[in-house]
């Protein structure tokens, strides 16, 4: 096994900021709004370098998808114990196009490039909610998948994942190589601290172009129209449950 | 050990006389103990890391000393403040075993603060070294995530001091996008605007200046910062100046990470890292938590009179085309402040593609504690002549941290930059000396203060240093409007007297029962908004599981000072809602309520406590606002 994990990192806009929509129902203003990593690659990360640390992988490579500013992302995933960053150009209108089934091909032409033992990705992103990426990443590559995991432990050339699920906690046993996505409850993401952030600086980032890969990034999705949810209204206090029935027959509930 | 562990919980630092002894008995008995149980786990290791515990914790200045207080009380007060500059970690159980130490990294020149006068400095380092072929390494530490997301000001640029730094900004795409070309003036009341003529040479005239969104013009300098090789650190905020044996600054350390609300270590603890440098700059911007601290520690203001500040609350509206006229510069005073209070607005009409317009309040120093000026926020400062010494060994000030703002012409930045770039030349030639001279292992850059005296910051500033002291007169507003009418236009500030400020604007308060409450309308939701959602708009946001960073000297002043005197002004000078006095569980009092995560960064707390009991310090970087443009 080559002990290498590939870790995927998205650059979202920060979880705290208000989103606002454009004026033209396009899309949501992103420009010069506050940006960070997606907390569950965050988590992604976190699972990786402690494997790492614990010896039972050898390297952690951390890839994200995007423009210029995207190696900010991986420059953090640096700086929490990533080994090596790849960062995948891709700009324009080909990024505001950029989906989920595009990301996947990147990742499983980059694991086949790479010789990857495992691939570790957040469960979903909180800017696209997709939740598909992890899923479809390991049925481009044919290999199982442990999702929503809160616990993974190496076993020889097996991973066995806890994952959760509606009902509760589920255990399974998958072959290597896998796909694995981090929830929430995976770890608790170490902070990338200055001396980090240093040293991270002096670690490669590889720039490679879709094309480079052979990939093909269009796009079967066309975003019609984006529209901010609706105004909630102020609610009416009522004094009596008498009241309350009446108010609910008149609204048409009852 | 446990014992001793539940009884530090209860402690509540009341008084200094009452139960001193009893403290000291305990504190003793529980390093005894520790001792006792550090030999029993042998390793040498263990040994050397209480020993670092205990002096590692930085020598500290004489102000965090009187801050480690610790007293019984029999009143009980709820714990407020857990933050380890009023509760050291040394004595703490919850520390011991703790990895403390530091690395530490080295820097000619360290700057604190990524705003306009810290980037000018650290620009025109570059330039110099460049200039004169020498390695010169520059970083720069900023608490905001990016550069920029602190940044708030109305703005009408002074191109004064760009043009020095980048004769060539045009070029370089500096988003000046908007001069100037309507100046209008007015006195406001309640139903009417009164223009005022702006008579040329006066100062509130406009001509030749950019409106700018000041958060976008920092950005861009922050690029060019980089571009030149400055290594600049968002989101990683300076906690601490650290001091060489001498006495003299031998740089800073930046922020601890990993500390849970009730102040013990996390599983993710981090200490910061020390950048050491030849000599420090501190550009943290208006009351500047660590200037405050070398105020003291160097008396720098043993000569000058206190600062007095103004709250700058600002929103940047889209607003109708029709109604649009970009270049247009609106000022007004009067309603709805009172003539005894200082204050104004300001309307910037934006040119840069869609009709956006920055209006914002200016509300200042008052004195009725029910006055409240909230909404989004800058902080100015005002202070003809409350200038204090700017140099000390190993580090200087520069910027709206020691505060070089003109007040009437409410214009900063460009003297601001101005004082970074000329903080970087008196600095160049030391720290690239072969062999600096220097008596002090950090470097004394005295030629700084004296190149400002001989600069147009300081005669801009001469000239206009008695408009604001002229408002504190029976007249208040008028009396000031006409001093400045008629003795600016005529003397150009060369009259030979200097007028004086009232004293510390935390002073200025009345207490309650002498002043009236203010009805404020409610929001209507189309102009006027609430205070809370305005807060969401700033994007201010903290990691939750922190000590809060609004550190109280004492956990008690609160409610039987602020709340019972002064009605707790905190409830209304903060403009983001982190005060609140809540009723006790128990039912009779009330306690005060830190909503430390709301914080916009404005020091209007620390400035204007009436017990001066706040002390704001920094929290984790990156936190706080994420102004985008502003």
């Amino acid at each position: 096994m080559s002990g290498r994990v590939l870790v995927g990192v998205k650059r979202v806009i920060d979880y705290a900021v208000k989103i606002r929509v454009k004026p033209d129902n396009s899309g949501v203003v992103t420009d010069g709004v506050k940006h960070s990593m997606n907390p569950f690659c965050e988590i992604a990360v976190e699972e990786a370098v402690k494997m790492k640390e614990k010896k039972l992988i050898k390297e952690v490579v951390a890839v994200s998808c995007g423009p210029q500013q995207a190696q900010e992302t991986i420059r953090t995933a640096l700086a929490m114990g990533a080994d090596r960053g790849i960062h995948v150009e891709v700009s324009g209108k080909d990024f505001d196009l950029l989906g989920p089934l595009q990301v996947s091909k990147i990742m499983a032409a980059l694991a086949k490039k790479e010789d990857a033992q495992l691939i570790i990705l957040g469960k979903q992103a909180i800017d696209g909610d997709c939740n598909q990426t992890g899923q479809m990443t390991a049925a481009l590559l044919d290999w199982p998948q442990g999702t929503f995991a809160s616990e993974v432990s190496l076993e020889g050339d097996k991973v066995k994942v806890v994952r959760e699920i509606d009902g509760g906690l589920e255990t399974i046993r998958i072959n290597t190589p896998a796909v694995l996505t981090a929830d929430l409850r995976l770890n608790t993401p170490r902070y990338a601290t200055l001396p980090n952030i240093m040293k991270a600086k002096k670690k490669k980032i590889e720039k490679v172009k879709p094309a480079d890969l052979g990939l093909d990034m269009t796009s079967r999705l066309e975003v019609l129209r984006v529209d901010e949810p609706p105004q909630r209204l102020a609610g009416v206090k009522v004094e009596t449950v008498a009241d309350l029935v009446a108010k609910l027959r008149e609204t048409g509930r009852l | 050990m446990k014992g001793c562990d539940a009884w530090f919980h209860h402690v509540t630092p009341l008084g200094r006389q009452a139960g001193n002894v009893k403290t000291c008995a305990c504190a003793v008995y529980h390093r005894g103990a520790l001792r006792t149980v550090m030999r029993r786990m042998s390793s040498a290791h263990r040994c050397i890391r209480a020993l670092q515990t205990a002096q590692g914790e930085h020598a500290a200045p004489p102000l965090y000393a009187t801050l480690n207080r610790r007293a019984c009380s029999s009143v009980s007060t709820p714990r407020i403040t857990t933050h380890y500059t009023i509760h050291s970690r040394d004595k703490d159980p919850r520390w011991e075993g703790i990895e403390m130490e530091r690395f530490a990294d080295e820097a000619d020149v360290v700057i604190v603060g990524g705003g306009p006068a810290g980037l000018s400095a650290a620009i025109r380092l570059k330039q110099l070294a460049n200039e004169h072929e020498k390695e010169l390494r520059v970083c720069l530490v900023e608490k905001a995530s990016q550069i920029g997301a602190h940044t708030l000001s109305g703005a009408c640029l002074e191109p004064s001091a760009l043009n020095e730094l980048f004769p060539d900004w045009k070029e370089r795409g500096a988003p000046l996008n908007t001069p100037v070309t309507e100046d209008v003036f007015s006195i406001l009341t309640e139903k009417h605007r009164i223009p005022v003529p702006i008579l040329p040479g006066l100062p509130m005239g406009n001509h030749g200046n950019y409106i700018v969104r000041l958060g976008n013009f920092v950005r861009w300098l922050g690029e060019q910062a980089e571009e030149l090789g400055v290594e600049l650190y968002p989101g990683y905020a300076a906690a601490e100046v650290l001091f060489h044996e001498d006495g003299s600054v031998k740089g800073i350390a930046t922020n601890d990470v990993g500390i849970a609300k009730d102040g013990s270590p996390k599983d993710v603890f981090e200490r910061g890292m020390e950048l050491h440098a030849k000599v420090t700059m501190f550009g943290e911007g208006c009351h500047g938590h660590l200037a405050k601290q070398l105020y003291k520690q160097f008396n720098l203001r043993e000569n000058c009179e206190p600062q007095t500040y103004a709250i700058g609350l600002k929103e940047v509206w889209t607003i109708d085309e029709k109604k649009w006229r970009p270049g247009r510069a609106e000022h007004s005073v009067g309603w709805p402040l009172n003539r005894h209070t200082y204050g104004g607005s300001f309307l910037y009409h934006l040119n840069e593609g869609e009709p956006l317009v920055a209006l914002g309040f200016v509300g200042l120093d008052y004195s009725n504690p029910y006055l409240s000026p909230f909404r989004e926020f800058q902080r100015w400062k005002h202070h003809p002549f409350s200038i204090p010494k700017l140099t000390f060994p190993g580090g200087l000030l520069i910027g709206c941290s020691p505060g070089f703002m003109n007040v009437p012409k409410i214009k900063g930045t460009h003297t601001a930059m101005k004082s970074g770039m000329l903080a970087a030349e008196a600095v160049f030639p030391k720290v690239t000396a072969e062999s600096p001279e220097s008596e002090t292992a950090g470097l004394h850059a005295p030629e700084y203060a004296d190149s400002l005296k001989n600069s147009w910051v300081w005669k801009e500033l001469h000239s206009v240093r008695n408009i604001r002291p002229s408002f504190h007169n029976y007249f208040g507003l008028y009396g000031g409007m006409a001093y400045t009418g008629v003795f600016y236009w005529i003397f150009r500030g060369k009259e030979p007297w200097t007028l004086k400020h009232c004293g510390l604007d935390a002073d200025q308060l009345k207490p309650a029962k002498d002043c009236t409450p203010i009805e404020y309308p409610k929001p209507d939701g189309k102009l006027s908004f609430d205070l809370l959602s305005s807060v969401a708009l700033s994007g201010t946001n903290h990691e939750g599981d922190q000590p809060a960073h609004l550190t109280l000297k004492s956990d008690s002043v609160p409610v039987q000072r602020n709340l019972a005197i002064y009605d707790g002004p905190e409830q209304r000078f903060c403009p983001a809602g982190v005060y609140e006095y809540v009723p006790l569980e128990t039912g009779d009092g009330m306690r005060l309520q830190i909503n430390a995560q709301n914080c916009v960064h404005c020091k209007t707390c620390d400035i204007k406590d009436p017990s001066q009991n706040i002390n704001w310090v920094v929290p984790e970087g990156g936190g706080g606002p994420a102004y985008n443009g502003l």
